[in-house]
C-alpha cells in the first residue's frame, strides 16, 4: 500500500531542516495548518497529512475496527514516518492529535523525538478532581446530535462548502475537500475523540514537550493545560492570548512563533 | 384600460404628499427598528467571537438580556455542547478561510434550557486593508424544519427497518426453499430404493435364451406400478410375467408387491399360467375388491420350456394387458393376440386368454407396458403412439436381440420426451442365433 497516497502526504520547507510533522485534529484536514506552515518552511522540512477518513486521505483504507481507537490514528503516524524514512520528528498536534502524538512516541519511540501539544485534552469528561470541561450529560447530548446528524456535519453540509464563488484563489480542490468528512466517519472520530481518557498515558512521555494553550478555549480550558503540564515533567506551557480552539487560524502568527522559539531553544 | 364615460381620477399635490405619508407610516422607516425586529435573528461579533450586538428577535427567542450578552459572552456560549463542538472544529476554521458560511445547522441554547434549532449564516468583515474586522451572523429559527427532518428520520429508519425485514423474510424462504429441495431429494432417493426392490436386481441367465429388461421411472417423487420378474420353475422350465396396477404411489407400490410375490409363490404350486393368474385374482379380489376398495391390474404370465433344436416353446396367459410382440428372425414381427382376458382382481372369477408360440434362434419376444403406447407424439392429448406404430418400428429392428431391442426401445422412449408421462416396463426374451458360450444376464435399466 501507497502509505503517502493514503493519508495524502505533503512535504515542503527546507530540504535540509529538521523535520516538523504537522497533525490535524477532528474536524478539517491538514488545511488547518497553511497559515503557520510559511514561517515553519524557512528552516524545518514540513511533514503534513491527512488522518485516513479526513480531508484527502483514501477513504477505502477506512475502517471502523482501526479507526475506533486513537492507537489507530497513531499508527497512521508511525506508518508516514516509516514511509519516508524520518526518525527524531518535531510531531505537532492539535487537539486530540496531540494524544495521538503522545502514543505514537510510546509506540515508536525512535520516530518521535519531540513534541508539541496544541490546545490539547487527555480527557473532555469531567471527572473527580479533574475538570475536563464538558459534564456526562453534555458527552450524551453531544454522542445524541452525531447520531442524529442534525448538526452541519451532516451530508446536508456538502453544498456549503461546494465552492466560494467570490474567492476563487481558494481552489475548487481546496473548498471541497476542506472539512467534508463522511458523516459516519466523523462520528466514529469524534466518539473516539471524546470518550477516550488518555491521562495515564501522559505520564509515560519523556521527550521535551511543548504544551501550547488558548487563553479562552470552549473546548480545552486552561485547568486541562495546567494538567497536561503537571502530568508531563519534561513539558513546558505556552498560553497563547488567543480565542477558541484553533490558534493556527485565530492566532497564526504567535502560534508560528510559540513553536519557532521552542524549537530553536532545543537547539 | 381607460374608463372614457366617467370624469378622469382627480390629480393633486395634495393627495400624492398624503400617500407617501402613508407609506412612510406603514413601512419601518428607522433602520434600527427593521434590525432590531426582523423576522430573523442578527448578531455582530469580534473576530474572537465576543457578541458586540445582537438583535431584540435573537434575544427574545432566547429568553436573554441584552445586557447580559453584549460584550460579555461569545457566540459560542449562546451554542448547545454539540453546536459549540462543531463551531470550533469546522465553523469557525471554515468562516475564517472563507470569509463566509451559509445555512449551517446548529442549536442553540434558551435561558429556559430548551435547545433552538438554527439554521446560521456568517460573513467576515475586512478593513480596507483587507484585516478581518468582524463577523456578521443572521440566525434563521429551525424549529419547524427539524421537525419536518426528524419526521424524515423517522420515515427512513422505518424503511430501513421494513427493508431489513424484508430481507430476512427473504432469507427464511430461500432457507424453506433450500429445505424443500433438501426433503425432496431425500423423498426420492428414498422412492428410487423402494422402487428398486419392485424389480428383481438383475435377470437370471438362462440357458439357451437372452433376457434384457428396463425401467423408465415418470417421475422421481412417484412410485410407479409396473412389475417384471423372470425365474426358474425347475431344471428346464422357466416363468415370467410383465403388469401394471391401477394407479400411482405408495397404493400402487404395496400392490405391486403383493401381485409380484402371490405370482412368484403361485408358479411354484400351479405353474400353468391360467393357473397362476387365477390364483392373483383371487388374492386381490379376496383382499381388495370384497373390502369395498377394488384394486387391480393387467398382467401376461408365461412359460418357457426349451426344445430341442435350440427352441424355446412359449405358453402365456393374459389378464386384459396389451398383447405381446413377437420379432421373427425373417425380420417380421407380430403380435401375439390375447383377447377377452380380464383385469386382474375385479371379479371373483375371471376369464383369462391363452396363446402359445415357438421361439427358434433369432427370434425375440417383447411384453410392454401401456407407458409405450399411450406416450403422446404430438401436441394433441389424443395423438399417441400406438400398437400399429410399435410393430411397425419392431419390425425395422427385426431381427434383433433381446438386448438390441431393449436399446433400440429405451431410445424410442427418451425421444418422447415429455410425452412419455407414464412409468414403463420392457421385458425382452430372445433365442440367440449362436447359442452364447456363456449366458447373459441383464440388469434392469
Amino acid at each position: 500500500m501507497d502509505i503517502l497516497r493514503r493519508n495524502n502526504v505533503t512535504v515542503t520547507g527546507s530540504a535540509d531542516g529538521p523535520v516538523v510533522m504537522l497533525a490535524h485534529g477532528f474536524g478539517c484536514d491538514q488545511n488547518m495548518w497553511r497559515l503557520i506552515v510559511p514561517a515553519l518552511a524557512e528552516r524545518y522540512r514540513v511533514v503534513l497529512f491527512d488522518y485516513v477518513g479526513s480531508g484527502s486521505s483514501d477513504l477505502t483504507a477506512w475502517s471502523p475496527e482501526r479507526y475506533s481507537s486513537l492507537q489507530g490514528y497513531a499508527q497512521d503516524v508511525i506508518e508516514v514516518c516509516e514511509a519516508l524514512g524520518h526518525e527524531q520528528v518535531v510531531f505537532v498536534g492539535h487537539s486530540v492529535s496531540a494524544m495521538v502524538g503522545v502514543l505514537a512516541a510510546e509506540a515508536a519511540p525512535e520516530r518521535i523525538g519531540t513534541l508539541v501539544m496544541v490546545a490539547p485534552s487527555p480527557c473532555y469528561l469531567d471527572d473527580e478532581g479533574y475538570r475536563g470541561g464538558f459534564s456526562a450529560e453534555d458527552i450524551d447530548e453531544l454522542l445524541a446530535s452525531l447520531e442524529s446528524n442534525y448538526l452541519g456535519w451532516s451530508s446536508a453540509m456538502a453544498p456549503v462548502i461546494m465552492g466560494n464563488p467570490e474567492r476563487p484563489e481558494l481552489g475548487q480542490e481546496l473548498t471541497n475537500s476542506f472539512c467534508a468528512t463522511d458523516p459516519d466517519i466523523a462520528r466514529v472520530f469524534a466518539r473516539t475523540t471524546f470518550l477516550t481518557d488518555s491521562r495515564e498515558d501522559l505520564k509515560k512521555v519523556s521527550v521535551p514537550t511543548l504544551v501550547l494553550e488558548c487563553s479562552q478555549d470552549a473546548i480545552a480550558p486552561r485547568e486541562v493545560g495546567a494538567y497536561v503540564h503537571a502530568a508531563i515533567p519534561s513539558s513546558r506551557l505556552v498560553t497563547l492570548d488567543a480565542t477558541g480552539h484553533c490558534p493556527q487560524l485565530s492566532a497564526p502568527e504567535a502560534t508560528a512563533q510559540a513553536l519557532l522559539d521552542f524549537l530553536g531553544a532545543q537547539r | 384600460m381607460s374608463r372614457v364615460d366617467e370624469e378622469p381620477e382627480p390629480t393633486g399635490t395634495g393627495d400624492e404628499a398624503g400617500t407617501t405619508a402613508a407609506f412612510t407610516a406603514l413601512l419601518e422607516d428607522s433602520a434600527e427598528e427593521l434590525y432590531e425586529s426582523a423576522p430573523c435573528g442578527y448578531l455582530s461579533t469580534l473576530m474572537d467571537g465576543t457578541i458586540a450586538k445582537v438583535n431584540a428577535t435573537l434575544l427574545s427567542w432566547l429568553g436573554l438580556e441584552c445586557a447580559a450578552v453584549v460584550g460579555r459572552v461569545r457566540f459560542t456560549d449562546l451554542l448547545s455542547i454539540g453546536g459549540k463542538l462543531y463551531h470550533e472544529t469546522h465553523f469557525a476554521p471554515l468562516l475564517q478561510m472563507q470569509g463566509e458560511l451559509r445555512g449551517i445547522a446548529l442549536e442553540m441554547k434558551t435561558a429556559g434550557g430548551g435547545r433552538l434549532p438554527v439554521l446560521v449564516s456568517s460573513v467576515v468583515k475586512y478593513t480596507s486593508g483587507g484585516e478581518p474586522l468582524l463577523i456578521r451572523t443572521t440566525v434563521f429559527d429551525a424549529s419547524d424544519r427539524r421537525a419536518y427532518e426528524q419526521e424524515l428520520l423517522r420515515r427512513r429508519q422505518e424503511a430501513e427497518q421494513a427493508r431489513a425485514e424484508a430481507e430476512q423474510a427473504r432469507m427464511e424462504a430461500e432457507q424453506a426453499r433450500q429445505q424443500a429441495e433438501a426433503d425432496r431429494g431425500r423423498l426420492a432417493d428414498a422412492l428410487a430404493v423402494l422402487q428398486k426392490s419392485l424389480l428383481p436386481d438383475a435377470l437370471p441367465a438362462l440357458p439357451g435364451l437372452e433376457a434384457a429388461g428396463y425401467y423408465h421411472t415418470a417421475s422421481p417423487y412417484q412410485l410407479g406400478g409396473d412389475f417384471y420378474d423372470l425365474f426358474p420353475l425347475d431344471e428346464d422350465r422357466w416363468a415370467f410375467f410383465l403388469g401394471d396396477v391401477c394407479g400411482k404411489g405408495p397404493q400402487a407400490a404395496s400392490l405391486t408387491s403383493l401381485s409380484r410375490y402371490t405370482l412368484r409363490s403361485a408358479a411354484h404350486h400351479a405353474p400353468e399360467p391360467i393357473a397362476a393368474l387365477t390364483t392373483l385374482n383371487t388374492v386381490l379380489h379376496e383382499r381388495f375388491t370384497n373390502g369395498g376398495d377394488p384394486r387391480y391390474c393387467t398382467v401376461i404370465f408365461g412359460q418357457l420350456e426349451p426344445q430341442p433344436g435350440g427352441h424355446v416353446t412359449v405358453r402365456l396367459a393374459s389378464g386384459g394387458h396389451p398383447s405381446a410382440l413377437v420379432l421373427r428372425a425373417d425380420g417380421t414381427a407380430e403380435f401375439l393376440p390375447t383377447p377377452g382376458g380380464l383385469l386382474v382382481g375385479i371379479l371373483p372369477t375371471a376369464p383369462f386368454a391363452t396363446a402359445e408360440t415357438t421361439l427358434a434362434p433369432g427370434d425375440t419376444l417383447l411384453l410392454y407396458t401401456d407407458g409405450l403406447t399411450e406416450a403422446r407424439t404430438g401436441p394433441a392429448r389424443d395423438s399417441l403412439f400406438g400398437e400399429d406404430a410399435l410393430r411397425t418400428f419392431a419390425a425395422c429392428q427385426a431381427p434383433a436381440t433381446a438386448q438390441e431391442l431393449i436399446t433400440a426401445l429405451s431410445g424410442l422412449l427418451e425421444s418422447f420426451g415429455d410425452g412419455l408421462d407414464d412409468d414403463t416396463a420392457l421385458l425382452a426374451l430372445g433365442v440367440p442365433t449362436h447359442p452364447p458360450t456363456r449366458p447373459a444376464t441383464n440388469r434392469p435399466g
